[in-house]
């Protein structure tokens, strides 16, 4: 190990200020400052939906405050989480794809299913309910 | 791949010792902490993919006692809701003047990050102590179950993320922003703004949909 601890270049690797200091260089006020506005509407939409009462059919309601959540997630992971497909090269990027495509299957696989185990059970009826044990 | 810094730098040591640096010195990811800290938050995100999935299946199921509709207070978790969605601001304010050396700067955002954070955490509270109060705790129905145990995560997300906080205030207090804080900086800044977003999930998935019922 005494080669490498003298060898200029491996000591140079782990010269974290630069590092760090590269790594964030793209980081700006106006990034944050955009980010944050957009944040701010993409809050206010949905709870003025929702409190306000916009849209007569839940139903709608329902779908619309979901895109806006979609829309402000992606909001976040660009401006404040400064997600690019070259960071790390690549890699934050590859496991958010997969943890994304993880998340889908663990929430659509859940509702799906019990939303079938429900339709198909046969419910008790009120009488049989006060009658159990 | 002739690196001749090393060349030189080695000399006439022979060259045995020149292989063995071809050998190890290989390469070494850049930032490998913020890669890995960035992993740790996808474990987490699948985490609350299954809290998610469990309100999800269970919200509905109210024992035949009150609905989201009847409990949830709208205008609170909207006050909620700016206040985290203002410390992710202040902590890009942090991140800034991290960048340019300021220390005192950094501390000050960072200590009205906290302070964000700690109210978020007392007007939740408050709200969890109202609803057990009222005889509407977890125990209650499984909508309820499933209901505190998801916001009751990210809380205590939360709550840990202030504790990190205080003591990265402490450590930039000691040492200066040197290297080591800088990153560990970075890696909070990943985490408040992660429990953020986690946040938006909530406050559609379970109040806002919940309050339309």
């Amino acid at each position: 190990m005494s080669a490498l601890d003298t060898d200029p270049a491996s000591a140079a690797g782990h010269g974290t200020e630069e590092e760090l200091d590269h790594d964030t260089l793209h980081i700006t006020v106006g990034g944050y400052v955009t980010g944050f506005v957009l944040a701010v509407v993409l809050t206010t939409i949905p709870f003025w939906l929702v409190m306000a009462k916009v849209f007569p059919n839940p139903t709608v309601t329902t779908f619309v405050i979901l895109g806006f959540a979609i829309v402000q997630i992606y909001v976040h992971m660009v401006f404040f989480l400064h997600m690019t497909s070259k960071a790390e090269g690549g890699w934050t990027w590859m496991s958010l794809i997969f943890t994304l495509v993880l998340v889908v299957i663990t929430l659509s696989g859940s509702l799906w299913i019990t939303y079938n185990l429900k339709a198909n059970m046969m419910l008790p009826s009120p009488e049989q309910m006060r009658n159990m044990p | 791949m002739s690196d001749s810094t090393a060349t030189v730098a080695l000399g006439a040591a022979g060259e045995a010792r020149a292989l063995r640096f071809y050998d190890s010195g290989g390469h070494h990811p850049e930032n490998g902490t913020l890669l890995g800290f960035w992993l740790y938050l996808m474990s987490d995100t699948l985490v609350f993919a299954c809290l998610f999935a469990a309100y999800g299946v269970l919200g509905r199921n109210y024992a035949g006692g009150p609905s989201g509709a009847d409990l949830f207070s709208l205008p609170l978790v909207a006050v909620n809701t700016s206040l985290l969605l203002l410390s992710s601001i202040t902590y890009g304010f942090v991140v800034i003047e991290m960048q340019r050396k300021r220390q005192g700067a950094t501390l000050a955002w960072l200590a009205l990050t906290g302070l964000l954070g700690a109210g978020f955490v007392g007007i939740e509270l408050h709200e969890f102590a109202h609803l057990i109060h009222e005889g509407n705790g977890p125990q209650r129905s499984a909508f309820l179950s499933s209901f505190f145990t998801l916001v009751g995560t990210h809380g205590l997300h939360v709550t840990f993320g202030i504790v990190w906080l205080l003591t990265l205030m402490a450590q930039v207090a000691r040492h200066g922003l040197i290297a080591a804080n800088r990153r560990r900086l970075m890696c909070l800044s990943m985490f408040w703004h992660f429990l953020d977003v986690i946040w938006i999930g909530v406050f559609t998935f379970v109040y806002l949909m919940g309050a339309l019922q």
